[in-house]
């Protein structure tokens, strides 16, 4: 569904911020992109949001490529980033364009639903926590009805409690519309969490070290012994991936 | 004297106050409201009493009740609607073109690097020259009437509002431009629904900065001759030694500086009201 076919992207200043990644994703698939700072695994999201271009290779959505923000791929980012000028449910309802008035003002309504946060339709961003207002991004990115999803690092900004219930709100807004999931984090744990495939990326430059399979069943236990289980894995290969320079890997 | 005065104006009015103030209720900021007025309105009654005691002799600096009699006087027969008017209009122009020019330049300098290179420095050499020293020119150029005064002011008006707009649009959020970006937003659609309402808020405090440099400028230009005007008011109150006349146009020069600018602020009130909200953030947890 996404297809990344060998993309590069090599920044003006020379910094090969990635190197030949390729990746297939799935429809209805949530894969997690996870590695240490400076491994690209944000500037491949900027790919695929078509917010960047890559130097070489090309991102692909159902065979279609993709070279500027594409209507069916909805993006979330670190910050909430609302239009602070804007009540909540006119943020919901930026990216819906064409569809009649009546039937934006339900969309907004259904996707404010959905995040629970139907009460606070007429609020304005300000006047919002830090897990509403993400709450409400979320909302925003999901009432154009995209076929992918596109996550950059959402739930770092806020506290654990706050993090975990907003993973699980993913979840379940995701069992209901069913969109495409990609997921960049720093956090092991919310890939092991959320995503059937964690791919692990290492830097200098950035690439694909490894794509981790997970196939627990989904609500996961966080703390049985398969979950921990797979954590050890990852951070075996993070680990060997920034403490080691890349030749040493080879030589192992 | 004036270009110090105005530069300071801009500089607390662009850091101190935000377009738009929440409102704080209750009794307790109209006790310190009216706290406020206790100092000057105290001394004119001190003043008046003193005055009418024979305390003091009141010529040079006349009471309350004589600046109030002259202003009546000059209201009843019909003078004083005559020289706002004039000043008023005088503003309005000059605002307007000031306005238009500042929006304009700073628009072009903050929306590429190209306009930016090629207008900037020019711009802010010309605003080093202080403004008072065009007045010769301008008399030169379009005459002793109307229009030399009206460039007088929309030059004292244009700078700040080219200084604000420019440097409001360098600083919107880029995060936030790129979020409008996600949503395919370019060019136009993007300067319309993302860069205006972002520049909203210092565009208009740009605009107040830029108003009260008209009031000031006005008074400057109606300085240069002027047989009509509060201007005029002020420079034939000092020839024929009338300073209740004098004291009365200063006084109607702050109402009118005080009641434009609340307009400005009205006017632009309902487009700034997501500014308006602070301290009521929900503590809900999210």
């Amino acid at each position: 569904m996404l297809t990344i076919q060998s993309v590069s992207k090599i920044y003006p200043g020379g910094a090969h911020a990635l190197s030949n990644v390729s990746l297939d994703i799935d429809a209805a698939e949530i894969v997690a992109v996870i590695g240490g700072s400076g491994c690209g695994k944000s500037t491949l999201l900027r790919l695929v949001a078509g917010l960047d271009r890559p130097s070489s290779g090309r991102v692909l959505i159902d065979h279609e490529p993709i070279s500027a923000p594409h209507p069916a791929v909805g993006v979330v980012f670190q910050e909430p980033r609302l239009f602070p000028w804007l009540t909540v449910a006119q943020n919901v309802g930026f990216g819906l364009s064409g569809a009649s008035k009546p039937q934006q003002g339900a969309r907004v309504a259904a996707a404010l639903q959905r995040v629970g946060l139907a009460d606070h339709a007429r609020r304005w961003p300000r006047q919002l926590s830090g897990g509403q207002a993400q709450r409400v991004a979320l909302a925003r990115a999901l009432a154009p009805q995209p076929r992918a999803l596109l996550l950059d690092e959402p739930f770092s900004a806020l506290d654990a409690f706050t993090r975990a219930d907003l993973q699980d709100h993913l979840l379940s807004l995701w069992d209901e519309l069913r969109p495409t999931l990609l997921l960049v984090t720093h956090d092991i744990e919310e890939a092991l969490v959320l995503a059937d495939r964690v791919v692990v990326m290492q830097s200098r430059p950035g690439r694909i070290a490894a794509v981790l399979p997970i196939a627990l069943p989904r609500p996961r236990d966080r703390i049985s012994p398969e979950f921990d289980e797979l954590k050890r894995e990852a951070l075996r290969i993070l680990g060997h991936s920034w403490r080691a320079p890349p030749h040493a890997i080879a030589a192992e | 004297m004036i270009r110090a005065d105005a530069v300071s104006a801009i500089d607390s009015l662009a850091s101190v106050e935000p377009a738009a103030r929440p409102r704080r209720r209750g009794g307790a900021s109209l006790r310190l409201a009216l706290l406020g007025l206790a100092l000057p309105l105290g001394a004119l009654l001190v003043w008046e009493i003193a005055v009418r005691l024979g305390w003091a002799q009141g010529r040079l600096m006349p009471t309350p009740s004589v600046v109030a009699a002259n202003l009546a006087q000059l209201a009843v027969s019909g003078d004083l609607w005559l020289h706002i008017r004039t000043t008023l209009l005088r503003v309005g122009a000059g605002f307007a073109l000031g306005v238009v020019a500042g929006t304009a330049l700073g628009v072009l300098a903050g929306a590429s690097a190209l306009g930016r290179a090629l207008i900037d420095p020019t711009l802010q050499g010309l605003r080093a020259i202080p403004s008072i020293a065009w007045v010769p020119l301008f008399i030169l150029w379009f005459g002793i009437l109307e229009a030399s005064k009206i460039a007088l002011i929309a030059v004292g008006v244009a700078f700040p509002v080219y200084l604000g707009i420019f440097g409001a649009i360098l600083a919107v959020d880029r995060k936030i431009i790129e979020a409008g970006r996600s949503f395919r937003l370019e060019g136009v659609a993007l300067a319309r629904r993302i860069l205006f309402p972002a520049v909203l808020p210092h565009y208009v405090v740009a605009l107040r900065s830029g108003l009260g440099l008209g009031w000031m400028f006005v008074v400057a230009a109606e300085f240069m001759g002027a047989s009509e005007g509060l201007g005029y008011l002020l420079v034939d109150g000092q020839q024929l030694g009338k300073p209740a006349q004098i004291i009365g146009a200063i006084f109607t020069f702050a109402v009118l500086g005080k009641a434009t600018d609340a307009l400005l602020v009205a006017a632009s009130a309902p487009f700034l009201r997501w500014q308006d909200t602070l301290g009521q953030t929900s503590g809900e947890g999210g």
